[in-house]
């Protein structure tokens, strides 16, 4: 094999380890985008954990009819910090985390192209995670102090109004959202600039990983998408400090603006969501069926058109208030429409792994989950698009299986692939196999038996945010194997969590290209040095390290 | 395909990273503001007390031009400092700072007569809601970019805004971001809404 470079060589004065107070201090101030990165994934996981840990509180009192585990007004407000920890603490800085982290790797940069900005970002998304669990002491609500907010993670309008919501709490929902969203403006902004002007010789926008290409996607997303939370939620704060009218009915407020501009974020944002879990199956299914992946340009147009049709479809969330038909035809029409290039995705992932020589790693088998569950999760979705049968469905338990689908079956497993993949890179040590294998057929188990269930509670008429629900509606039995198929979901993080605590502690070396990956992240060290690269590299074809590893038979000689 | 010129002999030229950073930021300002004139048209006559627009809003023409011609006062400053002519430079920009002032003092004098003599605030009606976050809106950028320009002058003062170019024509796209802000306020709040 040829020499690659970009490594680095590592003197003994380098490898020499810091003291603790002054390793803490580096990276409490570092403007490194690799730190930063790990301690979004790291902050994120963490905050994982804790809203997990609120769901499960949830699942146990919801596994028996007449529950008397929680009262309702403490199932509430688990409900509301459920969804909001899970969609804008630990979704969204997952992205960041990964953008940061391996989007200057992957185009030979030395760093993002605002790396003060990008501590700024970590920083205002630490401080809105506080405030919003801050306000399970400091919040106040009807039932006086400690009170955390309960008007789910979608606030919707007139209940947040002063009149319905008295006190704070709803507050600290609305200025916790407000912060970590401007955190990820800031790490959007920062993403785009970098893969713009960052780029090293020779990295066009056609030879730059598929990873790269759906980051930018998600960044300029979030950038048409943040805003109209963060106005709807400047209107609500005026509205409930300065007397304004805007979501106030009985002044001619309108509580319909409130969905519409909710949603207006809200569609995007789960595709925001989704689409880094795309990113890094599109990364780990070609290396691991040893081919290159299929109709690369393809998956760009897709990309490209999911982001765009997905700001179109916001109001299929809304059939059940009443629109116009014709408003009614039009969303449906743009929610069947954005499948398409969805499904544009998923045919080519699979044609990835046609003839390939596939190995069944722990990443791949993360990733395998994730096409079958995001397919089946996709195929509800159209279900749900379809307006007289989500009249149905609404706000049902349907709806919330569906979801869970899409976020713990699509976009957590394909997360926890990228885990598996990048952790040899970011730390130079091997996560283990079996650990690992045992963490993805527990999650897989455990997953399936959760979410399955509850997509037949809701057909059979099951509502959503109940705290209980009375025996003899054929729902106990869907609802008991719920509840125990989140004990397998906590033995699979759990193994994980086991995992990385003891890899980090004595793992074997990983080396710096495990994998035998293409991408230019796995041609420097493994952990890359704060320069990342010897010297910057230069592209000319899209896997640069294949070229580098065959100069006898290189990609640029077909490309 | 046939085979591609080796990049050694290509030129490998990328976009300012400064560029492409204030437009990312221009673009999502510009979804903001989007979302608060959407409100105002929606409740546009939809009030159920008065005061109404057509009642007690006049057309703002002298606040307009020293808006606009601030714009140009700003383009006139980057151009000087970009010719390293550092006393003109800082001669335009005292002069777009004035003309930022006059105009929030108009807004302010508007204000002041909608809140005594009109009886207008933001509580009032949905007009009182929409107008003032609307413009209030507007007007809060217009002082965030007065005090990047008075950070300028003051920089320039102490002769520190050698080479700073670049930087300085960023401030200027901010600028002519906000005054363009505030032709789609003045046509949307009083020219259709009234």
């Amino acid at each position: 094999m040829a020499s690659i470079p970009y490594i680095p060589e590592v003197s003994a004065e380098d490898a020499k380890a810091p003291s603790l107070p002054s390793k803490l201090h580096e990276w409490i101030v570092t403007v490194d985008h690799k730190r930063l990165g790990v301690m979004y994934i790291t902050t994120s996981l963490l905050l994982f954990a804790v809203a997990g840990i609120l769901a499960s509180l949830m699942r146990i009192q919801l596994a028996f009819p007449n529950g008397k585990f929680l009262p309702p007004e403490v199932f509430n407000r688990l409900f509301t910090v459920h969804g909001t920890t899970m969609v804008f603490l630990v979704g969204m800085p997952f992205f960041a985390g990964l953008a940061n982290y391996l989007v200057p790797l992957m185009i030979g940069a030395r760093d993002m192209a605002f790396p003060r900005l990008n501590a700024f970002g970590y920083w205002m998304f630490v401080f809105g995670a506080i405030l919003l669990y801050f306000s399970y002491i400091g919040g106040e609500g009807l039932a006086g102090h400690g009170t955390a907010p309960d008007v789910g993670w979608f606030a919707y309008s007139p209940l947040t109004e002063r009149a319905f919501s008295r006190g704070t709490s709803t507050d600290y929902w609305i200025l916790s959202i407000f912060l970590s969203g401007i955190g990820t403006t800031a790490s959007a902004i920062n993403v785009i600039t970098t893969i713009v002007s960052m780029r090293c010789k020779g990295m066009t926008l056609g030879r730059m990983p598929l990873f790269v290409w759906l980051m930018l996607v998600v960044s300029g997303m979030v950038l048409m998408a943040m805003p109209p939370l963060t106005a709807a939620q400047a209107m609500l704060l005026l509205d409930r400090y300065l007397g304004a009218h805007f979501f106030d009915t009985q002044a001619g407020g309108s509580a319909l603006l409130w969905q519409h501009f909710f949603w207006l974020f809200g569609h995007p944002e789960v595709y925001i969501l989704v689409i880094p879990g795309f990113a890094c199956v599109s990364e780990i299914i070609p290396v691991f069926s040893r081919k290159p992946m299929f109709g690369r340009a393809a998956m760009i147009g897709a990309i490209l058109a999911i982001g765009m049709v997905s700001v179109s479809v916001w109001a299929h969330h809304m059939f059940a208030v009443g629109m116009s038909s014709t408003s009614n035809t039009f969303f449906v029409a743009a929610t069947m429409l954005v499948g398409v290039p969805t499904g544009i995705k998923i045919f080519n992932w699979i044609a990835t792994l046609y003839g390939g020589k596939i190995r069944f790693d722990t990443p791949m088998l993360f990733c395998i989950g994730f096409l079958f569950q995001f397919l089946i999760a996709g195929l509800t979705g159209i279900m749900l698009a379809a307006a007289p049968f989500n009249w149905q469905l609404t706000d049902s338990y349907f709806v919330v299986a569906h979801f869970h689908y899409t976020l713990i079956g699509g976009m957590l497993f394909a997360l926890f692939g990228g885990v598996y993949y990048w952790f040899p890179k970011a730390t130079g040590r091997m996560l283990s196999e079996t650990l690992g294998k045992w963490s993805f057929w527990l999650l897989v188990i455990g997953f399936h038996m959760t979410f399955d269930p509850l997509h037949f509670a809701g057909l059979l008429g099951m509502p959503r945010r109940i705290y209980t629900y009375p025996p003899g509606r054929g729902w106990e039995g869907l609802n008991l194997l719920a509840s125990i198929g989140v004990i397998f979901q906590a033995a699979a993080v759990a193994f994980m969590a086991w995992n990385i605590i003891r890899t980090l502690r004595n793992g074997k070396a990983a080396g710096n290209d495990p994998w035998d990956a293409w991408t230019l992240e796995w041609a420097t060290a493994s952990p890359p040095p704060e320069y990342n690269f010897a010297v910057l590299p230069e592209v000319r074809s899209s896997r640069p390290l294949w070229d580098l590893k065959h100069p006898e038979d290189p990609d640029w000689k077909y490309e | 395909m046939t085979s591609i010129v080796p990049i050694q002999e290509t030129k490998w030229r990328l976009p300012d990273r400064g560029r492409v950073g204030v437009s990312c930021l221009i673009a999502t300002e510009f979804a903001l503001f989007t979302i608060f004139v959407v409100a105002y048209v929606f409740y546009t006559g939809k009030s159920l007390t008065g005061p109404t627009p057509d009642r007690v809003l006049h057309l703002p023409i002298w606040p307009t031009i020293c808006l606009l011609s601030s714009s140009l006062t700003a383009e006139l400053a980057a151009k000087a400092l970009a010719g390293y002519r550092i006393s003109t430079f800082k001669l335009w920009v005292a002069a777009t700072i004035l003309l930022g002032c006059e105009f929030l003092r108009q807004t302010a004098l508007e204000w002041h007569h909608l809140i005594t003599f009109d009886h207008l605030t933001i509580s009032t009606n949905l007009f009182g809601t929409t107008y003032y976050a609307l413009v209030g809106l507007h007007a809060s950028h217009v002082v965030l970019g007065l005090t990047l320009l008075l950070l300028t002058l003051v920089l320039s003062l102490r002769g520190s805004m050698s080479g700073q170019e670049r930087r300085f024509q960023f401030l200027s796209w901010y600028w002519h971001f906000v005054d363009a802000v505030w032709v789609v306020v003045f046509i949307v709040v009083y020219v259709i809404g009234r």
